[in-house]
């Protein structure tokens, strides 16, 4: 199979798009935007509900049906909350702030195919809103875009919180795109193309998770730095910035942020399902069966992937601890970046030899391996510097033995009477 | 202090400054500087501003000054820290106390001994009983009569102190957890702490400040079924805290924020005054329970955990075998309690008032009113004398420590003989180990403050009473 795809020049992006009827367009156009929005509703309920679920607490349950419509909820009130503007703030940028970063958001959901070629009022039409011959690039560029709006909301409040959490997220997500663009290059290897559609028709017998475990791995860290999710959330670290660089931000302006990072943490699920678990195609069970990969259904599949991804994303907020800036680069630079370089190279070995099963079987232990070097307990305890006072030299100030006895002394306090 | 601001040159009088040209001029070069211990003071006596902005110039502008707190998310409250930043590095600390000023200690002059106690419990709001009982044992022991409170008083006070103990520290988890970003050690901490206020609520009537302990005993004696409930807690907290070893101490993430960070030695605790658990990371087994036994503690059986890292892990580990010490000593106070009464028997000093469970809450005993508004004149008055007026106390001074979840909380009361302090002044360990901060959090990144600050554990209504 690996030979035929090689020696087959990928064919074009599907040419219907473009040729659709303008409805139609709108019709799908109107479909990301509504999804990402109910989504991203569905995600703060959900993260809500399952953290407190792991922190033995209730979560909201008072809005609709099991608090369902609390993130609803507090859009409304968010909407109606006092738009306050800092008087050191440099208005335009300010104002932009926030639009530069949910745009780019959004955008990046436009070649993400939901499903297969389904038929639309009489007319067949892939469940995608376009693609692209460079779909990913686009995706990696739209994300990239983001940044902006999180660099210049806190260059802008005119604050000192704001301006180092946008300090530390453009660090963090230019560290992390490297990694995240490294770890696709090995799926655009087997693909042989970066169109979304054409990669999701790539993984037709095997994913690209088993094909190349390790980008995997690699891509489901950086996609977590690269949305500033926990642990990697440090631009917006409450217990040392405050809020990050949205302090200075509130009403309709601050809900844009947030609407933009749940936006950008369904994108970077998307993508992943896209690249690496066959997007909208049905899992293995299922697959045999012509009909789960047919019609209306395999937005089901895609669907339940893509809430996979987002469950472990809280899962990783109700479990970790957040990093510190230095640890955090230190595993972007030193461990991710290189990681996937060598990676890549024995992809790209592995496919000029022709040599498929070596990754398989290579694969799967690497991965394991890496992961265990990343985050290996007594790794922090390695580096600790030796004792603060060396032996033999004398204290300079007095200080008891420490292999002394506990003192003790009778319960005898001094008493002076006047 | 930066080590460039200690080698520039003096800013002011340079040759090439052009007030110095003018010889004839009075004022040439009199933009002075001089080093001082809050950073450089400029005495400017006329002249060319120029000069004065010149000398300042050299100052490496990449310098942030970062004003966090006292409206900080994890501050623990009113702490302010004024941080210096290059960066992400933290190359200055200051720590500003006095934001939860509450005039405790001067209120105390204004109010009976006795009452004393509702004051002292509401300064470190975490550690109530430790409050209460440092001020009791301390005019105790000015009346003379610490060997006259009953063994039943003492018992319980170590019973409600080592699980108020457990309640702290499970704050501290919370706190610090949240501050390191682990959401979910914030809300396990705060799980198992209810449990403790449960039983303090059904003790004392509170939750927190109690005013339980008082000089001569307690206010109470335990209501029925307390040993059951605290017995059910002590089985639930042995597996809640192996459950927060579970998820933290393994932890990569927990483990790097954590180990090397906010180191203080040995020599830096001890010149610091610093105690607690801090101290004991550091290497010293200094735990006053054990050091200068009081209420009896030299009967009880626990060891005093201590560690050589002198980090803020270490610290975390101390703090939970602390947990487990406690309720060593619960199940063995629990183990001595005997029948018997809870305030001392002299009638001159024993509060008179007995309390009562009533339709509307605890409150004076109806039949002890009953008794005394209708049976006996003297009693009324010897009532009414000790509650308005309270008793007298020997004139002399006297200071009691105790082991605090923070360290060395001591009492110095001193009497003029009446029947209110003269002065009581508390040494609460929090405000003593935060000068400590600056020595931990210098030269370690904004996320070092963070988690240093926290292993502190300060508590600013202990700090500023």
């Amino acid at each position: 199979m690996t030979q035929a795809v090689l020696a087959e020049p990928a064919p074009l992006p599907l040419p219907d798009f473009g040729s659709e009827p303008w409805w139609l367009i709108i019709i799908k156009v109107l479909f990301v935007f509504v999804f990402l929005l109910v989504l991203t509703l569905l995600t703060i309920w959900g993260e809500r509900r399952v953290v407190a679920r792991m922190q033995q607490r209730l979560g909201p349950n008072r809005t609709g049906p099991f608090g369902v419509l609390q993130g609803l909820a507090d859009g409304l009130k968010l909407a109606f909350k006092e738009d306050i503007i800092p008087a050191m703030a440099d208005r335009p940028v300010y104002l932009l702030a926030p639009i530069v970063s949910t745009i780019p958001a959004f955008l990046a959901f436009s070649v993400i195919p939901f499903g297969p070629t389904v038929s639309i009022f009489g007319h067949r039409t892939a469940l995608q809103l376009t693609d692209l011959p460079v779909g990913v690039l686009f995706i990696l560029a739209m994300s990239s875009l983001g940044v902006y709006g999180i660099v210049l909301a806190g260059w802008a409040s005119g604050s000192t919180y704001p301006l180092l959490g946008s300090l530390r997220s453009a660090a963090q997500m230019i560290s992390y795109e490297v990694s995240m663009g490294l770890a696709l290059v090995a799926v655009f290897l087997y693909a042989g193309s970066l169109s979304t559609s054409q990669i999701v028709d790539a993984q037709r017998s095997r994913w690209f998770i088993i094909a190349v475990p390790i980008s995997f791995v690699i891509y489901g860290i950086s996609c977590v730095g690269e949305t500033n999710r926990a642990p990697f959330d440090l631009p917006e670290a409450e217990s040392e910035l405050v809020g990050g660089f949205h302090t200075e931000y509130s009403s309709l302006k601050f809900a844009m942020f947030f609407l933009a990072e749940y936006i950008n943490m369904i994108t970077v699920s998307a993508v992943a399902t896209t690249l690496f678990l066959g997007g909208w195609r049905a899992p293995w069970p299922l697959s045999l069966f012509s009909w789960a990969n047919a019609g209306w259904l395999p937005m089901l599949w895609f669907v339940a992937k893509l809430c996979i991804f987002l469950f472990i994303f809280i899962w990783l907020r109700g479990t970790m601890p957040r990093l510190r800036y230095d640890q955090f680069m230190h595993l972007g630079w030193k461990v991710l970046v290189p990681g996937a370089l060598v990676w890549l190279l024995l992809v790209a070995t592995a496919r000029a030899l022709s040599f498929r099963d070596f990754l398989l079987y290579a694969g799967v232990p690497a991965a394991v391996v890496l992961l265990a070097w990343a985050f290996w307990p007594t790794g922090g305890r390695q580096d600790r510097p030796p004792p603060p006072v060396e032996r033999g030299t004398p204290p300079r100030y007095p200080v008891p033995q420490l292999d002394a006895e506990p003192l003790r002394r009778s319960a005898g306090k001094e008493v002076t009477r006047a | 202090m930066p080590s460039s601001r200690l080698t520039d040159a003096p800013g002011a009088a340079r040759a090439d400054a052009p007030g110095a040209a003018r010889t004839d001029d009075p004022y040439a070069g009199a933009a002075e500087s001089r080093r001082t211990t809050e950073g450089r003071v400029y005495t400017v006596t006329g002249g060319d501003w120029d000069t004065v902005v010149g000398g300042v110039e050299d100052l490496d502008d990449e310098r942030i000054v970062v004003n966090m707190g006292p409206q900080h998310p994890s501050t623990h409250g009113v702490l302010r820290l004024v941080l210096e930043l290059e960066g992400e590095t933290c190359t200055e600390a200051r720590v500003i106390v006095g934001y939860l000023h509450t005039g405790i200690e001067k209120s105390l002059e204004f109010r009976s001994w006795t009452q004393g106690v509702t004051f002292v419990t509401r300064m470190d709001y975490l550690s109530p009983f430790f409050n209460e009982t440092a001020y009791c044992l301390s005019v105790e022991q000015l009346l003379g009569i610490t060997a006259d409170v009953p063994e039943r008083a003492t018992v319980i006070r170590v019973l409600m102190m080592e699980l108020n103990r457990i309640a702290s520290h499970c704050v501290w988890l919370a706190t610090a957890g949240l501050e390191v970003g682990a959401l979910s050690a914030m809300l396990y901490g705060f799980r198992e702490r209810e449990i403790i206020m449960d039983i303090f609520e059904m003790t004392t009537g509170l939750r927190m400040n109690h005013a339980y302990v008082r000089p001569g005993g307690l206010a109470q004696d335990l209501p029925p079924g307390t040993v059951e409930k605290i017995e059910d807690f002590l089985a639930i907290m042995a597996k809640r805290v192996d459950e927060y070893e579970g998820l933290l101490s393994a932890n990569p993430i927990w483990i790097r924020r954590l180990s090397s960070v906010g180191c203080l030695d040995l020599t830096g605790c001890v010149a610091l005054g610093v105690t607690g658990p801090v101290l004991r990371s550091a290497g010293l087994a200094w735990d006053l329970r054990k050091a200068m036994p009081y209420c009896g503690y030299e009967n009880y059986e626990f060891d005093v955990p201590t560690s050589t890292d002198a980090d803020c892990f270490a610290r975390y580990l101390i703090r939970m075998q602390e947990m487990r010490e406690s309720l060593k000593i619960i199940a063995q106070a629990l183990d001595r309690l005997r029948p018997g009464p809870v305030m001392i028997g002299d009638k001159k000093i024993a509060w008179p008032s007995q309390l009562a469970l009533g339709a509307d809450g605890l409150g004076n005993s109806l039949d002890h009113i009953r008794e005394i508004m209708g049976t006996s004149m003297e009693a009324l008055i010897h009532h009414f004398k000790l509650v308005t007026e309270g008793f007298r106390v020997p004139a002399g001074q006297v200071y009691t420590a105790i082991e605090s979840p923070r360290g060395e909380l001591g009492c110095h009361v001193v009497s003029d003989g009446g029947t209110r302090p003269y002065r009581a002044h508390m040494r609460d360990p929090s405000f003593v180990n935060l000068q400590a901060t600056p020595a931990m959090c210098e030269g370690g990144m904004v996320a070092d403050v963070i988690a240093a600050v926290a292993s502190i554990d300060p508590v600013m209504g202990g700090v500023d009473r």
